[in-house]
């Protein structure tokens, strides 16, 4: 990072909101620290009013993104992917400092994030023929199911892994044409305000994924009742409130992801669990005559 | 216009026969429940039916360890093509006993036997013949190879299409592998007892089907029950939140089927008489008692007052009364219950300042009965706009433009159901892809069918019922 006598210049690491990089509201930081607890640089520690901007971006942006044709969305996150393999070394070096990774393990989960949104990238247009179809009914129509986003989806990012797992939780809602507001790992948001710089060169509509550093613990309820907020995934909800939040969020019927016992293995492959909650099926009853 | 006078055409209740009292299906046998019993009355004269257990926490527990059992033991190790052949005898056995199905469950829900006759039961035994062929191929669902049965199913249904709900929820539960306890509407029980003799025609092993019959609470110990591995409801949206907080924080799956307030948008080029008669279909159909009834008609302002008065002439000659009359078209409204709210919400109507419309209409001196009703000048402020009704109560709003129009119909907290009247298809197409709604009918409404998958957006509930989608949510694969 430091090359000869020169100072380096260091990134402030500020909120991501509706495509631009605000502090937070209530003018609150919080220390980050390397896993050996060495200072790496204060981020922003959202507020409530900072989420519900948030969701009013993510659901200003919803109408636009959800009604992108797939190719378009497909060719946005592989483009997500081209972005950020430029920031490889970058990401490698904000992964290893936070999660106390050997630069070989810190260089295979950024290298495997980038490839989630390839694998993301290539889902956009065939989510339709995978999970929709013709339905033959008894009468005269042609009768179809199609899947379609549910909305503007709160993400609660998991705390462990800073960077694969947050593209793993985020892809999948971007993919499927939701917007998103995720809320970072608490300790490591460092790899995630680079994604966000990432998302904002990536011809990523501002407002479809709006990134929150902070505790998810506090935020977690606001989003979890928040009324224009459609679903919630708890992955990253500190374990004694995911109840409570799954709670929250049954007060609008909300969708929930409910958190797992233990942070999983994000180099596995996810399959579909993490695309399906965060869709709805249409079907439509289209008449057939002459 | 005058319209022709009709001899009264009952359908003869003689085909039912009706036990003083009623015992819970628990483990493949009737047996005395521990709650207190309650009447089941017949809503079109206030008649007592008969009486009928309400099951305690312990008789629910005793079908789940029932249900349990037969997960592990009989349905669960069963080779997949005979579970699939199980579920085809109970479609044939339907249809064999169609018609007593369809007059018990007119007499019981107060719909006309018409609707019971022609849609409630052949769609019903549809829905079993459609799953049982789902039983020997779900390798196939879309959700990886050998997806696995979640187990024992809590299902709890509502009044409005007794027997019609309890297979939306039994067949594909059962296809799926897993074993079910249901527990039908306080007021609709009998159809749901009728089909527990059903199983036992089909040699279903024990437990595999437990109906415990009662009202909230017994529904409530359904859902809680520890042992239940999956939970399935259909009925308001607010006890829909009441069930996903109670099941917050276990590993319960959940689907919910909750209320709706469907716009049924008419354009200026839809054909206007087919428009009308899909109108009346759309919010009268059983009274109104339907989740996705068309209940905010939403016109075309050019033609507003030419389907207003289309409608009026048509409702004028729909005849309310005796649901075994072959010729009812408007049965009686379910308990008394819904008649006071719907009293209540379109006395609301009226005092924000709607128009209120009736048609002149005998009613039964007995009985729970609400004429048809169509408002006019309705805002989108409303209560008779925003809220759902679950009655003969239609609520007209008009646009002028495709974007108000969609804009209109997506300003609501639910989105099960919506339609569109039009003569042209790309503007069905366009709109359809829209709207926020699980189901949208074009030139049609309130159209089922076991393939096609049903549910809503929104607050109108999670997952879906029908097709493979509904098999689904009744499975745990790889893949899902």
């Amino acid at each position: 990072m430091i090359g000869n006598d020169r100072l380096a210049v260091r990134k402030t690491y500020k909120l991501y909101v509706n495509g631009a990089f605000p502090r937070s509201e209530s003018g609150r930081t919080y220390e980050v620290t390397d896993a050996k607890g060495h200072f790496l640089a204060n981020a922003a520690r959202a507020s409530r009013k900072d989420a519900r901007d948030a969701v009013v971006a993510a659901r200003a942006a919803f109408p636009k993104w959800s009604g992108a044709t797939a190719y378009n969305r497909g060719q946005v996150l592989y483009r997500v992917a081209e972005v950020m393999e430029g920031r490889h070394v970058q990401f490698c070096e904000e992964v290893a400092a936070g999660e106390g990774l050997s630069s070989s393990k810190a260089r295979a989960a950024v290298d495997a994030a980038i490839d989630r949104w390839v694998w993301y990238a290539g889902w956009t247009d065939k989510l339709a023929a995978v999970l929709g179809g013709a339905n033959p009914v008894a009468g005269p129509y042609f009768d179809f199911s199609t899947p379609e986003p549910t909305g503007v989806v709160a993400v609660l990012a998991p705390q462990q892994s800073s960077l694969l797992g947050l593209v793993s939780v985020l892809a999948p809602v971007l993919a499927t044409g939701n917007t998103a507001v995720v809320v970072t790992s608490k300790d490591r948001p460092l790899p995630a305000v680079t994604l966000a710089e990432v998302l904002a060169t990536s011809d990523v509509p501002g407002g479809v994924a709006n990134l929150l550093t902070g505790d998810a613990e506090e935020l977690g309820t606001w989003l979890a009742e928040h009324a224009d907020v459609d679903g919630i995934d708890l992955t990253g909800a500190p374990p004694k409130r995911a109840m409570e939040f799954e709670r929250e969020a049954a007060g609008t019927i909300k969708r929930v992801v409910r958190p797992p016992a233990t942070e999983p293995d994000w180099t596995a492959d996810p399959g579909l669990t993490r695309m399906t909650p965060f869709l709805e099926t249409k079907t439509v009853w289209h008449p057939m005559g002459v | 216009m005058s319209v022709f006078e009709y001899a009264p055409a009952p359908e003869s209740r003689s085909i039912v026969d009706i036990a003083p009292s009623y015992g819970l299906f628990i483990d493949g046998e009737f047996v005395d429940g521990t709650g207190e019993s309650f009447k089941t009355v017949n809503p079109a004269t206030e008649e007592v039916l008969t009486e009928v257990s309400a099951g305690s926490e312990a008789d629910v527990d005793r079908a789940v360890r029932a249900a349990r059992r037969a997960f592990d033991k009989t349905w669960g190790p069963l080779r997949p093509a005979d579970r699939g052949k199980y579920l085809f005898r109970i479609a044939r056995l339907l249809q064999e006993r169609a018609r007593e199905f369809a007059v018990l469950e007119s007499l019981d829900n107060g719909k006309p036997i018409r609707e019971s006759r022609d849609v409630d039961v052949p769609l019903a035994a549809a829905h079993f013949f459609y799953y049982a062929g789902w039983a020997d191929k779900l390798d196939h669902v879309g959700l990886g190879t050998k997806p696995r049965p979640l187990g024992v199913a809590g299902q709890v249904i509502p009044w409005n299409f007794p027997l019609l709900m309890l297979a939306w929820k039994v067949a594909p539960a059962l296809a799926a592998g897993n074993t079910v306890v249901l527990k039908p509407a306080e007021t609709t029980p009998l159809t749901a007892l009728l089909f527990a003799e059903i199983c036992r025609q089909a040699d279903l092993p024990a437990g595999v089907v437990n109906i415990v019959t009662g009202a909230g609470d017994t529904g409530r110990a359904v859902v809680e029950h520890g042992d239940v591995d999956k939970v399935a409801f259909t009925g308001s949206t607010d006890v829909g939140r009441q069930i996903a907080r109670a099941v917050a924080g276990t590993r319960k799956k959940l689907t919910l089927e909750l209320g709706g307030k469907a716009a049924n948008i008419v354009f200026d080029d839809a054909p206007i008489d087919q428009a009308v008669e899909g109108i009346v279909q759309g919010i009268f159909f059983n009274q109104g008692h339907v989740c996705c009834a068309g209940s905010r008609l939403l016109v075309q302002e050019s033609i507003h007052d030419e389907v207003i008065a289309g409608l009026q002439r048509r409702i004028g000659t729909l005849r309310v009364g005796d649901p075994l009359d072959k010729n009812t078209d408007i049965g009686a409204i379910n308990s008394a219950e819904q008649l006071a709210r719907i009293r209540e919400l379109s006395d609301i109507g009226e005092a924000e300042g709607a128009q209120r419309w009736q048609p002149a209409c005998d009613l039964p001196d007995r009985g729970f009965w609400y004429p048809p009703t169509v408002f006019t000048d309705v805002s989108p402020a409303h209560r008779i706009a925003r809220d759902e009704i679950f009655g003969p109560v239609l609520s007209v709003l008009t646009f002028r433009t495709p974007d108000e129009a969609v804009a209109k119909a997506n300003n609501s907290t639910y989105g099960l159901s919506a339609g569109i009247w039009s003569e042209k298809g790309s503007r069905i197409l366009r709109i359809a892809d829209q709207l926020r709604a699980g189901v949208v009918w074009a030139n049609t409404f309130n159209k089922f069918d076991p393939t096609s998958p049903f549910g809503g957006y929104k607050q109108s509930g999670y997952g879906r019922e029908g097709g493979r989608h509904g098999l689904a949510a009744y499975l745990e694969g790889a893949d899902q």
